[in-house]
């Protein structure tokens, strides 16, 4: 009956390979071919854009509540960029870049804070889930559709997403708890941008990092530094590697910073300095990458010139297609609710149609 | 007096109720340093304290569980739900031990603890922010359910809510948070949990409603009288549960028909219990059919159509008349 301490196999490493300048640690560089090199930068400047753009449409009013995503791309594109089609991706619910490079129309992803259901319509052939709202709770279904993958002998792997103040919810335990138990190729990667709304990360969680909570759950945390698509990528990478091969799942933590408010309805003055955020927009991983681009000869100024022109004309044409398909048939939520639908329903939308109908609201039926 | 909308009138409620009693403490998302999403918090941490105005990890189910511990303890916790749509989260706790524990212990231990939540449809908002899912609480025993109408009745039912010594469900209906303001007084006031009130006297139909829904079925039972010499009665639930059967009986005793109004779906809603009671006790006072305007068995559409989702007054006074008509 001794008092000794317990060996238990912890491993928390942390992965950067691009400084907050660009500079590249080339002993840790992977050794990634010029067009995918590209294509990131690519997406993580449409991403922005397009975050740029629906800031502005929700300003004017063209859209509702929206939720920027400034500073987080390298999180977004880094994790998602190296998947298989059909691998699936789980997004929290501010994760337009991985729609973009997933298949998401601009229309789609606008639909979605212009009020309209079809921003949640999943296109055909995409295996993803759409913007979960209720935090951690598309956690569990990250596991189940890995499990799902397990019991179908596929090499597909998961990869989903969560934010620092989502791993405070039970959803968050119980899903590592049954990834780890059940052994599934699920890759979990926590967007840690410092803040759930007001809280800052601190007071989330007394845990030194995100990352270690992997170790509760017996498989491997790693912390990265999610302003740096590299980092992403290398260790995304990695645990899909070892998902793919059967050794289950992987937890990692991007650092980040949520750059702009928690949603348009926020104030963040109320709670964070100035100076914070200003220490963060150094850490920028979109010129941060494009100075590593430079220095590689990969990108010049023709080139990033005809990508902003390339990128304002596809985001033009998005939000003039979401304009051009404003109308909306209120009585369509009776449509999809049920594969079977009860004749009692279909009483109740023929009462509403005719309510809308007395009201001078065009049902299109 | 002052006049007030709802939000500064529930921020009053909560000052007040914690200068009277050091025992209410309350725990939510962002309701501390941020006051709020609403701002129904304003300026609470500043006046109390980080210890009793506190700022939680982002977990219902820790908010409401470690609430029943406190209520165990003695202390008198009143939690945030930022929207209904997240008290799912909490919802084993509860179901599984709000509403039982008084019972459980045969009186040992009260759960003297309220949880307030936004509710309802009306602010452009995403998924899961617009429901209206009070029959899902009015259902489990154990509970109380009260939704107020206005900004007088809001601080008075919460402070009501507060003192009370078992558990309540406190719905708050943000679509018309700030709305309007009213004359709200001075001195502490409270109104009895479980009493509904007439809002407006009539004579020729019943209008039965609660929430946000009120000002629809207000403005029904006004178009009612002016354009069509209807004269409408209006009822506020105000309790949803326990319900209080006397007052809409007796005022269907008194018209003899009755339109039932909510926000939430149709099929086993506060509607399909309050026609209930009605057939029980005012089934010989009848001339008509019930009549219920409510929301759909669907889910909440997405903002691009609430408006045309949520019942409003057209609908009210088209059932009113169908039902005159009888
Ligand atoms: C279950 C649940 N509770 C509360 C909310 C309200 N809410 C929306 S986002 C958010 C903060 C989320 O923080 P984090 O997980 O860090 O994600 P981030 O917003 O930083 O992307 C909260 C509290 C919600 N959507 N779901
Ligand atoms: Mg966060």
């Amino acid at each position: 009956m001794p008092r000794r301490n317990i060996k238990i196999e912890t491993r928390v490493e942390y992965l950067s390979i691009l400084d907050d300048r660009g500079r590249v640690d080339t002993a840790l560089e992977p050794k990634l071919d010029g067009d995918l090199l590209l294509y990131m930068y690519r997406m993580m400047l449409l991403t922005r854009r397009l975050d740029e753009r629906l800031l502005n449409l929700q300003r004017q009013g063209r859209i509702g509540t929206y939720a920027p995503i400034r500073g987080q791309e390298a999180v977004q594109i880094g994790s998602v960029v190296g998947l298989r089609k059909s691998d699936w991706t789980v997004q929290a619910f501010r994760e337009p870049g991985v729609s973009l490079h997933r298949g998401w129309s601009i229309n789609r992803i606008i639909k979605f804070w212009g009020g309209y259901e079809e921003g949640c319509a999943v296109p055909e052939g995409v295996n993803d889930t759409p913007i979960a709202v209720p935090v951690a709770s598309q956690l569990p279904h990250i596991t189940g559709i890995a499990w799902g993958m397990k019991i179908r002998k596929k090499d597909d792997v998961v990869v989903g997403f969560v934010g620092d103040g989502g791993t405070s919810e039970g959803d968050f335990h119980e899903a590592l708890t049954f990834a780890g138990v059940f052994k599934v190729p699920a890759v979990f990667v926590i967007t840690n941008n410092q803040w759930a709304i007001s809280i800052p990360r601190h007071k989330q969680t007394a845990s030194k990092t995100l990352a270690q909570k992997a170790v509760g759950y017996g498989f491997d945390g790693i912390q990265v530094d999610g302003n740096d698509v590299l980092a992403v990528y290398v260790a995304v990478q990695e645990a899909v590697d070892r998902a793919r091969a059967g050794k289950g799942p992987t937890l990692i933590e991007a650092v980040t910073y949520r750059l702009a408010m928690h949603t348009t309805a926020d104030d963040p003055k109320k709670y964070r300095s100035d100076e914070e955020v200003k220490k963060w927009e150094k850490r920028d991983p979109v010129p941060r990458f494009e100075k590593y681009l430079r220095d590689k000869g990969v990108l010049d100024d023709k080139t990033v010139a005809e990508l902003e022109e390339d990128i304002a004309e596809r985001i033009r044409k998005g939000v003039a297609e979401h304009e051009a398909t404003l109308d909306v048939n209120p009585v369509e939520c009776f449509d999809y609710l049920y594969n079977e639908v009860p004749a009692e329903l279909e009483d109740q939308r023929a009462e509403f149609a005719a309510a809308l109908e007395r009201e001078g609201v065009g049902t299109g039926d | 007096m002052a006049q007030m909308n709802m939000v500064k009138a529930i921020n009053l409620a909560l000052r007040e109720a914690m200068t009277e009693d050091d025992g209410v403490i309350l725990l939510g998302e962002d309701i501390g340093q941020d006051e709020g999403v609403f701002r129904v918090t304003e300026g609470l941490m500043k006046e109390f304290g980080e210890e009793r105005v506190i700022d939680t990890p982002l977990a219902e189910g820790a908010i409401v569980g470690c609430a029943v511990g406190m209520a165990l303890y003695g202390l008198k916790p009143v939690c945030e739900m930022q929207f209904s749509g997240f008290a799912y989260q909490a919802y084993h706790q509860i179901e599984g031990h709000m509403s039982r524990y008084r019972n459980r212990t045969r009186g040992r231990y009260n759960m003297g603890m309220v949880i307030r939540m936004p509710y309802g449809g009306g602010i452009r908002a995403i998924e899961h922010h617009s429901e209206s899912r009070e029959a899902l609480y009015a259902h489990n025993p154990g509970l109380k359910m009260v939704i107020p109408s206005g900004p007088r009745n809001a601080r008075a039912l919460l402070i009501a809510s507060i003192r009370s010594l078992d558990p309540v469900i406190f719905f708050e209906p943000k679509g018309i948070y700030r709305a309007f303001r009213e004359e709200v007084p001075d001195e502490v006031e409270t109104m009895p949990i479980g009493r509904a009130v007439v809002a407006r006297e009539g004579s020729d139909i019943t209008l039965i409603s609660y929430g946000a829904m009120l000002r629809p079925t207000m403005e029904a039972a006004e178009d009612l009288s002016e354009e069509e010499g209807v004269s409408a009665e209006v009822v506020d639930l105000l309790t949803v549960s326990p319900m209080d059967t006397e007052t809409i009986a007796g005022s269907v005793a008194k018209t003899g028909r009755a339109v039932v109004i909510h926000e939430g779906p149709r099929t086993c809603g506060v509607g399909a219990e309050v026609t209930a009671r009605l057939i029980e006790k005012s089934f010989f006072h009848l001339e008509a059919p019930i009549r219920r305007i409510t929301g759909y068995d669907v889910h909440f559409p997405y903002f691009a159509s609430e408006q045309a989702f949520l019942p409003n007054a057209e609908r009210i006074r088209h059932a009113a008349r169908e039902t005159l008509a009888v």
